[in-house]
């Protein structure tokens, strides 16, 4: 299976936000992913960036683009000023995490959340193997990770829960980007390399 | 940078017999406006932009006189052909701002009516009514909306003020290192730099031209105080430390600091050419730049009446106009969903960062402009 621009989770991230919507897309790079929901999906975007090459390659991009830091919060953007606010394989890169998930909410009406699942077979096996797990959705050496934050599908939920999100959906891969089927959240703990989330809170 | 200079240019004048009101309640029944303008202005009138210049510019922003090669525009390093304002694409316009002294009609310049110096008779100009008088130099050009407007600092300001006053005579801002207005330490320091020339013997109440002088020592302490509010602290210690002009103390008053010899240098460089007239207005214009006011301060409200898309650039060791103030603007726009980039540049030239060569800072210049569509 091939997915837009070799990331899976764009391609579900796209089938949740429709045209005309307002999306915020934290640590955006230079701007892929809201070029493609832009140029397929017709919304608006805005993208938050810390690293001065993605700045300038977004800008390129023709891309609306502020330069922040979001672990310092997101100041600059008025309370539910965006439908979707996207975090898309960063949550593991902040130490803030419960305040950045708290801000993509007062920020946005919905977050969409991705993250590689510390928990997936392959990465439990190289563990047990006695090694780090280097895989699709981890692609780094321990030594020069970005991540800060090891967690699984079920501490995600379980923070969920403690932080009353609620969870709208929820769609995990495996390491070839194809979606799992099962409903048992165990199962797709151990079969899920990648993890997507909608989540809002009660208003 | 790739991209060469634009060679050599030439200044032009411009005469507008239209009484211009001004916001202060006086009125200029004429006045000059000189200008130079590099590149083409394609058939279409698309694809001019406005460089807006800060408190001690003018309108020699790029290349240099045929006969004075040493001459160089205060902003040559980006604009050229192949530079961020690249003049094989884009048709440039600079002015020296009403109240300068650098040819457009100012308090150095002959009233008609009386056949002096304005001198202190020169009514106070704002930021606005610079805006007017360019829109008015536009109107002259041929030139109905700018593809650009661009300026850092105060011409970051006029900039912002374009695209409020003229919102459909802006398709983009391009707005670095300014404020959506001054801080009370703003207003501070240009208050200490007006009082050095209101107290300077020389001033005579502003009509100094009348008695054959000039306030040098008021004007040089000015640009002192100035220029240490352009600079970093870490630049300062980079470049200067506590380096002595001779290796012990002197134990006088007399230069003995490298940074006392700069600043003073530096005081009489500026207080030999600058009028000190335009100094105490330019400053004047500053304090009073606050296009929320119209608004009750409300920001977001006043924002909402541009249409342009913007590019806001801010510099790290900036403490005069800090990130923070540009991120105001930022907020501003964001709130009315504008098109809207900002740039955080991480430099060590304090507020003067804006007039380096960076290949980061040009670069993001660049790539905004590039996507302009003519």
């Amino acid at each position: 299976m091939t997915h837009t621009l070799g990331r899976a989770d764009f391609d579900v991230i796209a089938g949740w936000v429709k045209p005309g919507h307002r999306v915020l897309d934290l640590g955006c790079g230079d701007g892929t992913l809201l070029k493609h929901l832009i140029e397929t999906r017709g919304v608006h975007g805005v993208g938050v960036e810390i690293d001065d090459a993605n700045i300038l390659a977004a800008i390129r991009n023709g891309i609306n683009i502020v330069q922040g830091n979001l672990e310092k919060g997101l100041d600059e953007f008025a309370d539910q000023a965006f439908d979707h606010v996207v975090l898309s394989r960063t949550l593991q890169t902040v130490r803030h995490t419960e305040g950045v998930l708290q801000e993509m909410l007062r920020v946005g009406r919905e977050a969409v959340v991705s993250f590689p699942n510390f928990a997936y077979w392959k990465n439990l096996r190289s563990v047990l193997d006695g090694r780090m797990p280097v895989s699709e959705d981890l692609p780094y050496e321990w030594y020069d990770s970005p991540n800060v934050r090891f967690f699984t599908l079920l501490d995600f939920e379980a923070l969920c829960d403690k932080m009353g999100l609620i969870i709208r959906e929820r769609h995990v891969l495996d390491e070839q980007g194809n979606r799992v089927h099962s409903s048992e959240s165990r199962d797709v703990n151990f079969l899920g390399s990648l993890a997507v989330y909608r989540l809002s809170r009660n208003r | 940078m790739p991209g060469q200079s634009v060679g050599a240019v030439q200044s032009q004048r411009a005469h507008f017999d239209e009484p211009l009101h001004l916001r202060s309640g006086g009125v200029l029944p004429a006045y000059d406006l000189v200008y130079e303008t590099y590149g083409t202005l394609n058939a279409a009138k698309s694809n001019a932009i406005l460089v807006c210049h800060a408190l001690s510019g003018h309108h020699h922003v790029a290349g240099h006189y045929a006969d004075q090669p040493d001459n160089v525009g205060w902003w040559d390093n980006i604009i050229g052909p192949g530079r961020p304002l690249d003049t094989d694409r884009f048709f440039i316009v600079g002015l020296n701002n009403l109240g300068g002294c650098h040819g457009s009609t100012g308090p150095s310049s002959i009233n008609p009516a009386t056949g002096k110096p304005w001198g202190a008779s020169f009514p106070i100009v704002a930021v606005n009514d610079w805006v007017h008088a360019q829109a008015r130099l536009a109107d002259r050009l041929g030139i109905d909306s700018w593809a650009a407007v661009v300026g850092g600092s105060l011409g970051g300001m006029q900039a912002l003020r374009w695209s409020i006053t003229f919102p459909e005579r802006v398709r983009n801002a391009v707005v670095i290192a300014a404020a959506p207005k001054l801080s009370a330490q703003n207003i501070a320091f240009n208050d200490v730099a007006r009082q050095a020339i209101l107290t300077d013997p020389d001033f005579h109440g502003g009509d100094y031209y009348e008695h054959n002088t000039r306030p040098v020592r008021g004007l040089r302490l000015a640009r002192m105080l100035g220029h240490i509010t352009y600079l970093s602290d870490d630049q300062m210690g980079e470049k200067f430390g506590r380096e002595l002009r001779n290796s012990a103390f002197s134990f006088g008053f007399d230069v003995e600091f490298e940074v006392e010899s700069y600043l003073r240098y530096q005081g009489d460089k500026f207080a030999g050419y600058f009028d000190a007239n335009t100094y105490l207005l330019m400053t004047k214009a500053l304090d009073y730049f606050d296009p929320s006011r119209e608004d009750n301060g409300n920001l977001t409200a006043t924002l909402a009446r541009t249409r342009a898309n913007f590019l806001i650039a801010s510099f790290t060791t900036d403490w005069r106009f800090t990130p923070a103030r540009s991120k105001e603007i930022v907020s501003a726009l964001l709130a009315n969903h504008r098109n809207v980039s900002y740039a955080e540049i991480n430099l060590n030239f304090g507020h003067d960062s804006f007039l380096m060569e960076d290949a980061h800072y040009h670069g993001v210049v660049d790539a905004y402009l590039r996507n302009i569509k003519l």
